[in-house]
């Protein structure tokens, strides 16, 4: 499919034509001043020609190159199609491996590998009763999950909730939906507790785990559970699982080709938001309660809308100032100028990392922490109803007083300030922030 | 002024404030000379930043309010719980690292590459312990894929609740991950690879998150990574290694990877038994639903990113991802579901990966009922929310991927419904 044809034809066939007018004038008797003028056309014409004819010949020598760099770019295009792997081929495996690595010692994978399956292999030996485990589980897991491991706060609530799983809000505990004890005795040795995971003995986590089915009223408090005897333990909701069947009872329906017209009638909007998620400037997420109705909005046809609601009347937009303080709420009108105040502010966003554990302000209560109003100045370990560690008991008789070094100290580094604690929080990196927090705390009295 | 108007309203009359300057007078007849264009400005005078000012570069400060954010009356703690990618002001589809969903089951853990270890044993010829730097030295790959926490647009079971996008849908994140392929590993210890093996992974925090995957899919597509949008993975997400489990729940994506044990059944772990698995209507559970179906969601406009506008070019912009495989198409309604338009995607699909989709109109003002319906390389067509009623109940948290409707009013004012 040669271009060249196709490019000599106008030139060529246009010279021709001007050939033929010049030839054509002569058989006519003009004179002889007339004729030298043809002749000198001609001789114009059959230069005009033969400079078309040189371009033309070049075009065409131009295409034929690139008729060929395009065979070459084709062929070498089948070529790769026609290979066996394209070029992002997945990454070599070769035979026998590659020697990384080293051989992991008995003691490392001992170590290591300590998980459990449902039929108790994995369980190290040992025994424990609800008599016991009741003490431990005090100490040790009550401050989140509860004396009757009822859960405190938002964490999870571990006994009850039998018949609840057929409820919208299902109660999903250890009692009344874990399939396995494995599950529980792995989970607590493992991962539990909180803050401090990895340091029960094997006899404590047996107690704990028969202090929770006792909780559950799964067991008498003379039960002993055992390496021997946890792998057949029967849970309630043993069979009340099922293998993922979406494949069977969703998917044969809903890879269908779906409705593109006319799919319904009418469209009514039949709830709002409930939580209004604002997104303010800067800082956390503040959400509020959003008590509006469905009503006053438009229903949907194919024709549109039922009607446009008015717009709301436009408020003159004040300055941003304005928005800052919305964008705070609860933090203290104070003058904005103050250092303190400032602080303050700051120290009230510092507090969000606070509050899952401790409640400050009026009527503030123990949770897993003890409530903070007064806290400055007061002995440690001394907030009546709490259960404090060991270690704050010690404080506590020692007489040991929350002041603002003991404070930024324990802040930076719970753990390292009081070795024992129940706080599970890491601490705060920035001085800035602990000098904040403690600024907000103190606004709190009795 | 109604109180729920009040964030984006704000956000409404600022934009519409300059709007107005320039609609009035139109495009090609400003009246009065537009001061930053006739007037020097300073950063058209003075010097600007040098470099090494940042070393790694952050977003600029008019940026500051894109970041990852949380609910705090979720969780009982911040160090147990999760946030939220800001997905509505985003757009292609690389989440970057700073600000991808963050979930901590303990908090995230600073693990040195020099401290890190990752054991293989269980069922295999020869019991292995790699370093950071052995993992390195396997053949990697280079593939995009989307995270998604099986608990995303878990609140809205129940009913429209969260007024966002970036709370509704935002336990998402897409990278471009480079790792090893786990069966590289598996093989290196001669693991006992027969189909009905499972393979346990455990992370080294003090969660210890472990969860069973069978041998057939450990087989295909899931790696070893340690880099992510061409750098090391962030703290929060598992550096220096995590797995990357492509296209099933992300609780499955285990970060602080330490080790990896060839088993005869599934461990039936606390995260496999006790929380991701599906209560349905009936009380009975799903267990191991580990692919993440079909789903898509608008995110702009949508409540966190109203028309600012008024009338005329608008683009709808929103994204789609499916577990199974590509995203074929997206079809979008702006009548809550009567009359659907087949969406334009910004680009073909990866392979479970997000996609970006957008429909490019001329807005009249008039209110619209937005959705998005994602379709998947299977036929799979994105259910409603009744559908998933029907089958499911109300009882469940875990994969909701239902169509999400936004009411948009004469506004541009975005709020999270639901419609019949």
């Amino acid at each position: 499919m040669s271009k060249s044809p196709n490019l000599l034809i106008p030139a060529l066939g246009g010279t021709a034509i001007v050939l033929g007018a010049a030839y054509g004038l002569s058989q006519r008797g003009h004179g002889a001043d007339q004729i030298e003028i043809l002749e000198g056309r001609v001789a114009q014409v059959e230069a005009q020609a033969s400079t078309a004819r040189q371009k033309a010949e070049t075009q065409a020598a131009r295409a034929a190159e690139l008729e060929l760099q395009i065979a070459d770019v084709q062929a070498a295009a089948t070529k790769r199609a026609a290979m066996p792997a394209s070029l992002t081929t997945t990454a070599p495996e070769p035979d026998g491996g590659f020697g990384l690595g080293r051989a992991a010692l008995p003691e490392e994978i001992a170590a290591w590998d300590v998980d459990v399956l449902p039929d108790g292999r994995g369980l190290p030996e040992g025994t424990g009763n609800a008599f016991d485990g009741e003490e431990v589980f005090a100490q040790k897991c009550a401050s989140c999950h509860g004396d009757f491991a009822e859960g405190v706060d938002n964490w999870p609530v571990l006994a009850g909730g039998f018949d609840t799983l057929g409820d919208k809000d299902p109660v999903k505990t250890v009692g009344s939906y874990w399939p396995h004890l494995s599950t529980v005795w792995d989970y607590v040795h493992r991962s539990m507790p909180f803050g401090e995971a990895g340091t029960l003995t094997p006899d404590e986590t047996y107690a704990i785990v028969a202090y929770i089915l006792y909780s559950n009223d799964l067991i008498d408090d003379e039960f002993e559970l055992t390496h021997e005897n946890l792998g057949t333990f029967e849970m309630y909701n043993r069979d009340g699982f099922v293998i993922d069947d979406r494949s069977d009872a969703e998917y044969t329906e809903w890879r269908a080709d779906p409705c593109m017209e006319n799919c319904k009638d009418t469209v009514e909007v039949t709830m709002r938001s409930v939580f209004l998620v604002e997104t303010p400037a800067e800082g956390g997420t503040e959400s509020t309660m959003n008590n509006a109705t469905a009503d006053g909005l438009p229903s949907f046809t194919a024709e549109g809308p039922s009607f446009i609601p008015a717009a709301i009347p436009k408020v003159e937009q004040e300055e941003s100032s304005t928005d800052q303080t919305e964008a705070t709420p609860a933090v203290q009108q104070a003058d904005d100028g103050d250092d303190t105040s400032q602080l303050v502010v700051a120290g009230e966003k510092v507090f969000r990392k606070c509050k899952a554990c401790h409640q400050i302000g009026e009527g503030a209560k123990n949770r897993s922490g003890p409530q903070l109003n007064a806290v400055f100045g007061r002995v440690m370990g001394s907030v009546d109803g709490f259960k404090y560690s060991d270690a704050f008991k010690a404080a506590q008789e020692e007489g040991r007083v929350w002041d603002d070094p003991a404070m930024a100290e324990f802040l930076a580094r719970p753990k390292g300030f009081m070795k024992g604690t129940k706080m599970a929080f890491p601490g705060l990196k920035k001085e800035a922030d602990i000098k904040a927090v403690a600024a907000y705390i103190k606004t709190f009295g009795e | 002024m109604d109180e729920m108007f009040k964030p984006s309203r704000r956000a409404f009359l600022k934009g519409s404030a300059a709007v107005a300057a320039g609609s009035v007078a139109g495009a090609a007849a400003a009246q009065n000379a537009d001061p930053l264009i006739t007037e020097l400005q300073d950063w058209a005078s003075y010097t600007g930043v040098g470099v090494d000012e940042t070393p790694y570069g952050m977003p600029i400060e008019y940026e500051s309010h894109v970041v990852r954010r949380n609910v705090e009356w979720l969780t009982a703690s911040p160090i147990s719980s999760i946030n939220f990618t800001p997905i509505h002001a985003l757009d292609g589809t690389i989440t970057p690292q700073g600000c991808a969903f963050e979930r901590h089951h303990s908090g995230a853990i600073e693990l040195r590459k020099e401290d890190y270890r990752l054991m293989i044993n269980g069922l295999v010829d020869k019991p292995l312990v790699f370093s950071y730097a052995d993992i390195e030295r396997f053949p990697r790959e280079n593939h995009v894929y989307f995270c998604e926490c099986a608990a995303n647009t878990g609140m809205e079971w129940a009913g429209a609740q969260l007024n966002g996008v970036q709370f509704t849908h935002g336990m998402i994140h897409n990278m471009e991950y480079t790792g090893v392929p786990l069966r590289a590993l598996l093989k290196e210890a001669g693991a006992d690879i027969s189909s009905d093996k499972w393979v346990y992974v455990e992370g080294a925090d003090a969660s210890s998150n472990g969860r069973s995957i069978p041998m057939e899919k450990a087989l295909d597509d899931v790696l070893v990574a340690f880099k992510a949008n061409g750098e090391a993975l962030r703290m929060e997400h598992g550096y220096p290694v995590r797995l990357v489990v492509p296209g099933w729940e992300g609780n499955m994506w285990v970060k602080w990877l330490r080790r990896i044990e060839v088993v005869d059944r599934a461990v039936e772990s606390r995260e496999e038994t006790s929380k991701y698995t599906d209560v349905l209507e009936d009380g009975t559970a799903r267990k191991w639903t580990w692919v993440m179906d079909a789903k898509s969601v608008i995110t702009s406009p949508s409540p966190q990113q109203p028309i600012t506008h008024g009338k005329g070019p608008l683009v709808i912009s929103g994204l789609a991802w499916s577990g199974h495989g590509q995203i074929t198409r997206v079809d979008v309604s702006k009548d809550g579901g009567i009359t659907w338009e087949t969406a334009r995607l910004g680009k073909q699909g990866d392979i479970k990966a997000l996609t970006r989709f957008y429909v490019d109109m001329m807005w009249d003002g008039a209110p619209m009922l937005l959705q998005s319906r994602a379709m998947d390389e299977t036929g799979y067509s994105q259910p409603t929310k009744e559908q998933l009623r029907e089958k499911r109940g109300e009882n469940s948290v875990y994969h909701n991927n239902c169509i999400q409707t936004w009411y948009v009013n004469a506004e541009g004012i975005a709020e999270n419904v639901e419609v019949s």
